[in-house]
């Protein structure tokens, strides 16, 4: 069955903590090349029938009502090939 | 109801509480899968002469109480984030109309945040920028009285009320933190160190005309010395039951 990953990230402007923490870890295991990371959440939908524009839709009502909260996260929706 | 048998809690308010004078105001507090702080809320709402009145999570309806209050805990394991899932429980259907409708709510800790997720209060609560659970005792000023709440508290009173949160870090863009301070709806404000992060040092705030307030600090766990650091926490209780008395708020 097809599924569409829903990926959710706090908004820039939003300090994220665990992100600098895992940036701080990076470099005392010999990463010495990442600057900077952002942590974010990955939700796999698996959907039924095919992926039509209004299950799209519906997916991305899902994630601005439930899997996000807009007031500190963006969302993107696509469809796993 | 189905599910599991809930009983009614046997609530008492204790030794050395006075509970002479009860005005019968009747306050809800709702238990959710995970709620911790639900009994010393309604303990709290006992010992400031109140009636205190059970609600379950999946009631459809409010049992025609006065106000609600919303307790700390971590409401359905604070999966996903903290309260996005306890927002959509069954009797949050009931508090977010009552709440619109004027019903004073206050949520505390999990129960501000339940209150931003339901966005009947602006902003979001993100994990503490030290990313450890704070639990300590915690210097307050009541900034506002103006709220069905505070108004037992003078504007700009100090008080010492436990915090104990890992999701605490009050966070929302500048144009909400700028409508929020000259509308006076900042409530309470950390004073020493900011225990979580959060911006500009506020702990609680209220929605436009006061009926709901939430906060990250923990009222009810301050109200008797030989448990808390202070009785500092009983004004939030002793103020929504005198409110309730002069008839000021409580459209409902």
């Amino acid at each position: 069955m097809p599924r569409v990953v829903v990926d959710v990230m706090l908004k820039p402007e939003i300090l994220d903590p665990q992100g600098q923490a895992v940036a701080a870890a990076l470099p005392r295991l010999g990463f010495d090349g990442i600057v900077r990371v952002r942590q974010g959440k990955r939700f796999e939908l698996t959907v039924d029938g095919e992926v039509t524009d209004d299950r799209i839709a519906e997916v991305r009502r899902a994630a601005e009502t439930l899997l996000a909260n807009p007031v500190i996260e963006d969302f993107t929706v696509r469809v796993e090939p | 109801m189905t599910g599991p048998v809930v009983t009614t809690p046997t609530v008492s308010a204790g030794a050395g509480v006075d509970r002479s004078s009860p005005v019968g105001a009747r306050i809800g507090v709702v238990t959710f899968p995970g709620s911790l702080d639900d009994r010393d809320a309604l303990r709290a709402i006992v010992a400031a002469g109140g009636t205190a009145v059970p609600l379950w999570h999946a009631d459809a309806d409010l049992h025609g109480v006065d106000a609600v209050v919303l307790p700390g805990g971590f409401s359905y394991g604070d999966y996903l984030r903290t309260g996005a899932i306890a927002r959509f429980a069954p009797v949050m259907t009931a508090v977010v109309e009552a709440a619109h409708d004027g019903l004073p709510v206050l949520g505390i800790c999990n129960g501000f945040q339940l209150l931003t997720e339901a966005h009947l209060l602006p902003g979001a609560l993100a994990r503490n920028a030290s990313l450890r659970f704070v639990c300590r005792d915690q210097r307050l000023r009541v900034e506002s009285s103006a709220t069905a709440w505070t108004s037992g508290y003078a504007a700009g009173q100090e008080i010492v009320v436990p915090v104990k949160n890992g999701e605490g870090a009050y966070v929302a863009d500048d144009a909400t933190l700028d409508a929020l301070e000259s509308e006076g709806r900042v409530v309470v404000r950390y004073l020493g160190s900011n225990p979580n992060g959060s911006y500009r040092d506020i702990a609680g705030i209220a929605n436009a005309s006061g009926t709901i307030v939430g906060l990250m600090p923990h009222p009810e766990h301050a109200i008797d010395p030989l448990t808390g650091p202070s009785r500092d926490g009983m004004g939030f209780f002793t103020s929504i039951l005198r409110r309730m008395l002069t008839g000021t708020v409580g459209a409902r």
